[in-house]
């Protein structure tokens, strides 16, 4: 057997050849930089430059694009406007996460531990913090995970999908273990992602040693050709097209794989929540449209029902879920996935409107959910010798907001009011989109449950922005909650509940975007 | 020996290594379980390209190898970090976080 070399194309790939690299550069920079201070500064402006060079990049490579798009490497990677469109939204989302990842609280407390090693409460703890230590990886990491996330976008072939989700996953990992406050929870938190993620996307590679051995292929095109002429539904196949539909669906947080969502969304640092709950649902539904629309397409019948069931299953247990929390983050956690379920219903049918709505659907819901995180993680609680503590995160505590921040309360019933799909909102904008293309496809069904289970799920935001805004604060523990006013979370939120606003109002330069991104290129030789 | 032995023998070692990280409490069997699963993946992706007669599945296996390496790292130093503040890697004891 000879081997051929590849023929790679590395100038479509610069985007995440600059965000990748860069991530390299940022270790190295932690290694060099000796004053914590110093180091900090640097990274988050080395990280912003590079996110926004990434940014720049993509839209010109959008711009000098012709025809369908370029093949990277055969059967490997193709970037065409599908994975540009999916790529810009995963930059915008990792822009607002590092302005959030830096954001401070008035005394100068990050969000971060001061050393990821030492136990919670020990002597090194306080020394470390003491000495004003602070993890700068966290910048890197980011950049880690924005660039697994755009290259999971582009890329056709089974393993390879694989190689780029680990790349993403293992640096959210670490990311959610690293909390300032409450750390045995977040330890807890990166435990269970992790175990649940290793579990996963253990599952997805052995179902894709299914679909070779069934097909004698992994990448996506070829795939689908084989699986058009293994004319008796071959077992193996449907073990293995089912097994990584189950590795993808977890990291979408659909149920019944959703169990380390609120977990994971509570437990981790408030501005990992935000980048995470917006950027990894954004890609993990980006392969999925890759992966449905050009290889598994001709098993749409098969697998139909299954998404079918996870879809209505996400919904209606996500919002019955997020009915009964007390405590903020983890209702946004199961509204996320109920979101999942309202993500799945768009592939009802497969319809070719499905791929130009999902883009907008994920970018007004990861704008809404930064946005949310964000305010979360302002409100504080006061501990008993004054100091501002941890995150107020029982919704009792954030009753009568409205008149402590005006601005933040605003900005968090915006945010709830796009989750509910409240018109003038992005939010009514992508689910009537969605909506629309799942009914072109045949699935009202699915619609139905969606919109009714949208209805249920009104009323715990809507409770929300009632607390706010109509209870007043309970006499007495006036002070127990103190709302921070960084200036770059503030600025997150006002530049989010902006998009969430111009998405709703004047949806439609966006919407033709992504729809002149529905294409996908295949390869038709070899 | 006909290579589907093995693709069988693989089966039943992802069958034992999901039923380990369902079923243990101890986060490291757990994890054991995991790994296990991924070996299971690579025993397949080597026998069935034995009988395509491609080198493909093996070229994957490697892939696969690198991954598994790279999650014990991540694994293992969030085990670590949890035994130092607790004393305990049982996943039924940390109970932060619950509903």
């Amino acid at each position: 057997m000879n081997f051929v070399t590849p023929e790679i194309a590395w100038a479509p790939l610069a985007p995440i050849i600059i965000v990748l690299g860069a991530a390299a550069i940022g270790v190295l920079i932690e290694a060099f930089v000796r004053r914590p201070a110093t180091r900090r500064t640097i990274q988050l402006g080395f990280g912003l430059v590079v996110l926004i060079a990434a940014l720049g990049t993509t839209i010109a490579q959008w711009a000098a694009l012709e025809g369908g798009g370029t093949t990277v490497m055969q059967f490997m990677l193709t970037v065409d406007r599908q994975a540009l469109a999916w790529q810009t939204v995963i930059l915008v989302f990792g822009i607002l996460g590092i302005i959030l990842f830096a954001a401070r609280t008035r005394a100068g407390e990050p969000a971060f531990t001061a050393l990821g090693s030492a136990s919670p409460g020990s002597l090194e703890e306080t020394l470390a913090r003491r000495r004003g230590l602070e993890v700068t990886e966290v910048f890197p990491l980011l950049l880690f995970a924005v660039g697994g996330m755009m290259l999971f976008t582009c890329v056709t072939d089974f393993v390879f999908l694989f190689v780029a989700l680990e790349v993403f996953s293992l640096a959210l990992y670490i990311l959610v273990a690293l909390a300032r406050r409450r750390r045995l929870m977040s330890h807890e938190a990166a435990l269970k992602y992790f175990l649940l993620g290793a579990f996963s996307s253990a599952i997805y590679i052995f179902g894709v040693a299914l679909i070779y051995g069934a097909t004698t292929q992994t990448s996506f095109a070829p795939v689908g050709r084989a699986i058009d002429v293994i004319s008796d539904r071959d077992p193996l196949l449907l073990t293995g097209v089912v097994l990584v539909l189950v590795g993808l669906l977890f990291k979408l947080g659909a149920v019944p794989f959703h169990s380390w969502t609120p977990d994971a969304y509570q437990g981790a640092p408030t501005p990992v929540t935000a980048f995470m709950g917006a950027a990894t649902k954004a890609a993990a539904t980006a392969a999925l449209v890759r992966i449905l629309y050009t290889s598994l397409y001709p098993l749409e019948w098969e697998i139909s029902w299954m998404i079918w069931a996870v879809a209505c299953l996400s919904m209606v247990l996500g919002t019955v879920l997020a009915l009964v929390q007390t405590n903020v983050k983890r209702m946004l956690a199961y509204s996320s996935v109920a979101h999942a379920g309202f993500i799945l219903v768009a592939f009802a049918g497969l319809t070719n409107e499905a791929v130009a709505a999902l883009p907008f659907y994920l970018l007004a819901y990861g704008l809404a959910t930064i946005g949310a995180f964000a305010v979360v993680s302002q409100v504080r609680e006061r501990t008993e010798d004054g100091s501002v503590g941890a995150e107020a995160v029982r919704l009792g505590q954030w009753a009568g907001l409205g008149k402590r921040s005006p601005l933040l309360a605003g900005a968090m019933a915006l945010f709830l009011l796009s989750f509910a799909g409240i018109p003038l909102t992005a939010g009514f904008i992508g689910k009537f989109e969605v909506f629309s293309a799942a009914i072109a496809g045949g699935g009202w069904p699915l619609v139905l449950v969606a919109v009714i289970a949208s209805a249920v799920a009104a009323f715990f935001y809507v409770r929300l922005v009632v607390l706010m805004f109509l209870t007043d604060v309970p006499e007495g523990i006036e002070d127990a909650v103190e709302v921070e006013d960084s200036p770059l979370a503030t600025l997150v939120v006002v530049v989010t509940a902006a998009g969430v606003i111009v998405l709703g109002v004047l949806p439609a330069g966006v919407l033709s975007v992504f729809e002149s991104a529905a294409q996908f290129l295949v390869l038709s030789n070899g | 020996m006909n290579p589907i032995n093995f693709v069988i023998l693989a089966a039943i070692l992802f069958s034992i290594g999901s039923a380990a990280v369902l079923l243990r409490r101890n986060a490291i069997v757990a994890f054991m379980g995991v790994e296990l699963m991924l070996n299971a993946a690579n025993l397949a992706l080597v026998a069935f390209s034995r009988i395509h007669g491609q080198l493909d599945g093996q070229v994957m296996a490697f892939f696969v190898m690198v991954v598994a390496a790279a999650e014990v790292v991540v694994g293992l130093a969030i085990i670590i970090a949890l035994f130092r503040a607790r004393q305990t890697i049982s996943l039924d004891e940390p109970a932060e976080l619950k509903g």
